[in-house]
């Protein structure tokens, strides 16, 4: 039987989810390199897999880059994609800018609160939608928007709000590894 | 569907303008694109050639071309079409740029939340290599290769800004720089860098396909050629029109279908309100100058209400590094707040104008320089709709008597 690399080895030792973060990232700089213009492919990344972006992940990533997490966390915390912590599987965000505000957003962002039962920032006790405001999504001839994730909704009225939700729900259920519990959970408790 | 009218972009070939720019010199396609007039199209409008001619006079073993495609002033969505339907024209845009300035790699900036255009690039990418527009011996030409790629951006407007968005690019937060040094000279990793919006570098396409000659005879002395506008706002047709410059914005409004205007909002947050009276201004970069963002406001919108959105979008924003940019929005917000509820007095107003001319001077980009724009706007043209306003107090004293 091959012997297995150490990186194998540590990621199969029972309870050791952190190490698999650690692995994960070893492998994300294998891709992007350990330079400092590597930082915002990587943290991307994290967020995009995890949802969150843990002290523990900026530590990692700090460690990997030869920077110090201060750095990173200085980067974290100004783009408004990154997110230090966890947000749902789904994010909706309305756009509030003055085209989208001028076709109605403030009735689309009340629907919202009431469907999804929660306030701009916040994200279900079920860890699967985030609501978040955006700036501008370039959709200004079309507005009120909205982007879910990476996709972009508009023209939306508040009757077509649980429509989306809906929507979201099943397109999700068909990618179920999106509502899968990750490796590290323990991060995810705020 | 976005697009209103006829579009130049949509009769360029692509390929015609990449293969007659490399049957020039690398000086003669400097020239040409000098000649041509093209300035940029992404807001401040600095002349494409000379930015170029700057970037190709620097000696170093690495130059950048960076396509600045993180379109975030609000109600401008053009590069998002451009990129949607004639994006291989801002690939050869680039591809021209690099070979004028000896530059083997070009990135696309694109800003996070068109996340759902990055697929279709990447496939036009790969494409644009399979048939010999990228990589090494372009169109066969020894010696010109160049590749692109697209960089995601994470949700700030600040790195719109040329050096916040190179800042970006270096993994750091997007702070504007001191500048001089300009990017042409010490831009990305310090080396020579040209950053151009996505419209700049599809006119530059065009400009070789159609001839330096043709743009510069369209438009105005000083503006040549056409500009994509971004319309939105109180108009029955919103969408993307091309007009040529020194088109006047009564005639922009009427072909847009305009609902009763009051004002149009011209250059999004960071832009002006041109109000009715002065609708017999031309979009120019003499007259009154865009990055392509139109918002017409109907006789039934309040400034109160603009101005509140702007001014929350600004600081919202402001990167922070700079304590007249960081407060003073959040010190207009407030002011544009007390105005709402009728609290304002005539001298606070007047501390709130004189600190955003301060603003004006003495903020490091142009996020800050411009954030008070809109506010000054208002007041200047607007100034008797917004004092006085009613108090809320006194609204319900007011029915509380009355019953
Ligand atoms: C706050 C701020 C945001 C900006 N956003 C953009 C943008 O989204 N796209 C763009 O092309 N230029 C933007 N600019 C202008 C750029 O700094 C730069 O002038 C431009 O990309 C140069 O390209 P051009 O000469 O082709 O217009 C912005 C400037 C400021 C101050
Ligand atoms: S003006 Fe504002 S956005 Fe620009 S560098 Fe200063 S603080 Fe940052
Ligand atoms: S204002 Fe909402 S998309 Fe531009």
């Amino acid at each position: 039987m091959p012997t297995p690399s150490p990186a194998k080895a540590r990621s199969q030792r029972p309870g050791t989810k952190v190490n698999s973060l650690q692995d994960e990232i070893d492998r994300l700089t294998e891709r992007f390199g350990t330079e400092r213009k590597a930082l915002i492919p990587i943290l991307q990344e994290i967020k995009k897999r995890h949802h969150i972006i843990s002290g523990y992940a900026m530590q990692c990533v700090a460690d990997r880059l030869s920077i110090s997490p201060a750095e990173v966390y200085g980067v974290v915390s100004f783009y408004s994609f990154l997110h230090e912590e966890y947000q749902g599987r789904i994010v909706i965000r309305l756009c509030r800018t003055i085209s989208c505000d001028m076709a109605g957003k403030d009735a689309i962002a009340r629907q919202l609160q009431n469907d999804l039962g929660i306030k701009f920032g916040e994200t279900t006790d079920d860890g699967k939608f985030s609501l978040e405001w955006a700036n501008c999504v370039g959709m200004c001839d079309r507005g009120p928007a909205i982007l879910v994730n990476e996709q972009v909704f508009t023209h939306v009225t508040p009757e077509k709000v649980q429509e989306i939700i809906q929507a979201c729900i099943k397109m999700y259920e068909k990618t179920p590894d999106l509502f899968k519990k990750n490796g590290h959970s323990h991060e995810h408790s705020k | 569907m976005n697009i209103r009218n006829e579009v130049t972009f949509s009769t360029i070939r692509p390929r015609d303008g990449l293969k007659a720019a490399l049957e020039k010199s690398r000086t003669e396609v400097v020239d040409d694109i000098l000649r041509s007039g093209l300035k940029g199209r992404g807001g401040a409008g600095f002349p494409t050639g000379i930015k170029w001619k700057l970037a190709a006079e620097e000696k170093a073993d690495e130059k950048y071309i960076i396509c600045n495609a993180d379109e975030g002033e609000p109600g401008t969505f053009k590069d998002r079409v451009i990129f949607s339907e004639w994006a291989d024209l801002v690939f050869e845009g680039m591809t021209i740029a690099g070979y004028a300035v000896g530059a083997k790699t070009g990135i696309i900036y694109l800003r996070g939340e068109y996340g759902y255009l990055r697929q279709a690039l990447e496939d036009k990418l790969a494409a644009r290599h399979q048939e010999g527009l990228l990589g090494d011996k372009i169109m066969g030409k020894e010696g010109v290769s160049f590749d692109i790629h697209i960089h995601m951006g994470c949700g700030a407007y600040v790195c719109g800004e040329e050096s916040a968005l190179i800042e970006s690019l270096e993994g750091k937060r997007g702070e504007a720089r001191n500048r001089p040094p300009f990017p042409v000279a010490k831009g990305l990793f310090g080396k020579p860098t040209v950053v151009n919006n996505v419209e700049t570098l599809a006119w530059v396409a065009a400009i070789f396909a159609l001839g330096p000659d043709w743009f510069k005879h369209v438009g105005t002395e000083k503006s040549s050629g056409y500009k994509l506008l971004s319309i939105s706002g109180d108009v029955a047709k919103p969408g993307v029109y091309e007009f040529p410059m020194g088109t006047k914005i009564s005639a922009i409004l009427k072909t847009a279908g305009a609902d009763r205007p009051k004002a149009a909002v011209v250059g999004g947050a960071s832009g002006i309100l041109v109000p009715a009276k002065d609708f017999k201004r031309a979009i120019c970069f003499e007259d009154v100058s865009t990055g392509g963002s139109v918002i017409v406001l109907s006789e039934d919108r309040d400034f109160l209400d603009i101005l509140e959105n702007f001014q929350e979008f600004f600081a919202d924003e402001s990167c922070g590094q700079c304590t007249i940019c960081r407060l003073g929005n959040v010190k207009l917000l407030e002011g544009i707040r007390l105005l709402k509820e009728g609290r304002c007095t005539t001298k606070h107003l007047q501390k709130l104008c004189t600190l955003g001319a301060a603003m004006q001077a003495a903020s490091k980009c142009g996020l800050g320089q411009a954030s008070p724009n809109m506010f000054l706007s208002v007041l200047q043209h607007f100034k008797g709709e917004v004092l006085g306003r009613p108090q809320a107090e006194d609204h319900f004293a007011n029915k509380r008597k009355a019953s």
